[in-house]
This record gives structure tokens, C-alpha cells and sequence, in this order.
């Protein structure tokens, strides 16, 4: 040890208190903002389940069967009936706010915001509708 | 991340999130529960290649993959900064996002453009 005494300067600026990984569960509003970003992950997921069911496509009647089968067994049923909820989760929070990212004006006045919202469910049933429809179409 | 890039890419945000929000729903349904549940008949192979064929589906298809990953990235990008405190791999996490996503849309577009 010497025997000058060694100080490290000041720095307010360097304190930093840790926060912990979970700090979102400690606030439902917290909790409901993370819920939604993570909405992301099973869109991402379903788009490569689609990629997987293009593929299967391309190659064949015999892969696609065995991605009809794969998808039908527990493991992948609990996985979609979990990214339907998420993805629930975020259309209804991207609809609601709809008005807040786009402001619609008509004739100089700005469109109520539920009309906005409204409009966006609307859309929302009649493209889920023609989708079915399309897809159950050729049985 | 350039400066100039972030309002496209903020595009891409907004644009897949509402695909997604309006399509994916009905398609996780579907594809997802409704068939593999038997709660209806599934498509027969012939007709749903006989639907992808149809050009308009594949321009559909195209859209329904590529800019709902753009969207997962941008928002998967600052759910790892926010949730994991891992700012200091920005780098690493900014390549993993949009590379995915990159990777995403040209498999995507392979798929659609060489199925018979």
C-alpha cells in the first residue's frame, strides 16, 4: 500500500442504479407496454410459419402433407392458439391507436377519433371475412 | 443506423404492423387452429397451389411475409434495448433484426416467384 492516499475523482454523472430485467412487472401499464412489444415476436413467428407452408408447397403433395401433419400436433396448436392471442392483443391495441399516429382531416375539419377506430374494425371484420371465404373457397 | 434510413424504416413499421393486425388474425385462426383442430375441412393440396398460383395471391403472400417481419424488427430492436438493457449491441442486434427480416423477404420472394 502506498502511502499517498488514492482518490478517484467525482463523477455524479457515472452513478448509475442497476434496474432490474424485470422492472415492467412491477406496473400493469408497464406490464401491458411490454406485453405489446412482444406481440412482434408471434407476427414474426406466423410469417415463417408461412414461409414453411410455401415452401412444403412448392415441393410437393407428400410435404406439404407432412406440414399439415406437423402442424397438427399439440406442441404447434398451443403455440398458434397463444400468437392468436398476442396477435388479438395487437390489432386491438394498433386500432385504438390508429387516430393518435394518423390525424384524418375532411374539408379542413378532423375526423372524430372513433370514427377512425371504427373504420379500422370495419376493415378489420370484412377482410377476415373475404379471407375465409377465399380459403375455405376450394375444399 | 444512418440518420436518413430511420423514417423508411419507421414505414415499414407502421406498414406491417397493420397488415398484420388486419390479416393475421383471421390466418392464425385458420391455418393454425381451425384446420389442425378439424374444425373445418382443410384446403386439398391442388387447391391451395391452384390459389397461389393466382398472381394477385402471390403479390398478396409477398406482402402478408415481408413487411410484417420489417415490423417485427423494428419493434423486436427496442423491446431487446428496453427489456434487456443491451444497448451497447446495437450493432449485433440491429444486423439480427432487419437481417432476419431482409432474409424474410428475399426467401419469400424465391418461394412465390418459382412455384410452378
Amino acid at each position: 500500500m502506498s502511502a499517498e492516499a488514492h482518490y478517484t475523482p467525482y463523477h455524479p454523472r457515472w452513478y448509475r442504479r442497476r434496474v432490474s430485467v424485470w422492472w415492467w412487472l412491477q406496473n400493469r401499464a408497464y406490464a401491458g407496454f411490454v406485453l405489446r412489444e412482444l406481440t412482434s415476436v408471434f407476427v414474426a413467428f406466423f410469417a415463417g410459419v408461412t414461409l414453411w407452408q410455401l415452401r412444403t408447397l412448392a415441393q410437393g403433395p407428400d410435404a406439404y402433407a407432412r406440414f399439415l401433419a406437423c402442424l397438427g400436433t399439440p406442441l404447434f396448436v398451443a403455440l398458434h392458439a397463444v400468437a392468436f392471442l398476442f396477435v388479438l392483443f395487437h390489432s386491438i391495441t394498433w386500432f385504438n391507436l390508429a387516430p393518435k399516429a394518423v390525424v384524418v382531416r375532411l374539408s379542413g375539419k378532423r375526423v372524430p377519433d372513433w370514427v377512425v377506430v371504427g373504420l379500422n374494425y370495419a376493415a378489420w371484420l370484412v377482410l377476415s371475412g373475404a379471407v375465409a371465404l377465399i380459403v375455405l373457397r376450394g375444399r | 443506423m444512418p440518420r436518413s434510413i430511420t423514417p423508411f424504416l419507421w414505414l415499414l413499421f407502421s406498414a406491417g404492423g397493420t397488415v398484420a393486425a388486419l390479416l393475421f388474425p383471421i390466418h392464425i385462426l385458420l391455418t393454425g387452429l381451425a384446420v389442425p383442430l378439424g374444425w373445418v375441412n382443410a384446403p386439398s393440396y391442388e387447391s391451395v397451389l391452384g390459389l397461389v398460383r393466382n398472381p394477385v395471391a402471390r403479390l398478396y403472400l409477398f406482402v402478408f411475409v415481408s413487411l410484417p417481419l420489417f415490423h417485427w424488427a423494428h419493434r423486436f430492436r427496442y423491446t431487446l434495448y428496453d427489456g434487456l438493457q443491451v444497448k451497447h449491441l446495437t450493432a449485433l442486434i440491429v444486423v439480427f433484426c432487419y437481417g432476419t427480416a431482409l432474409a424474410g423477404t428475399v426467401m419469400a420472394a424465391y418461394l412465390l416467384w418459382t412455384i410452378p
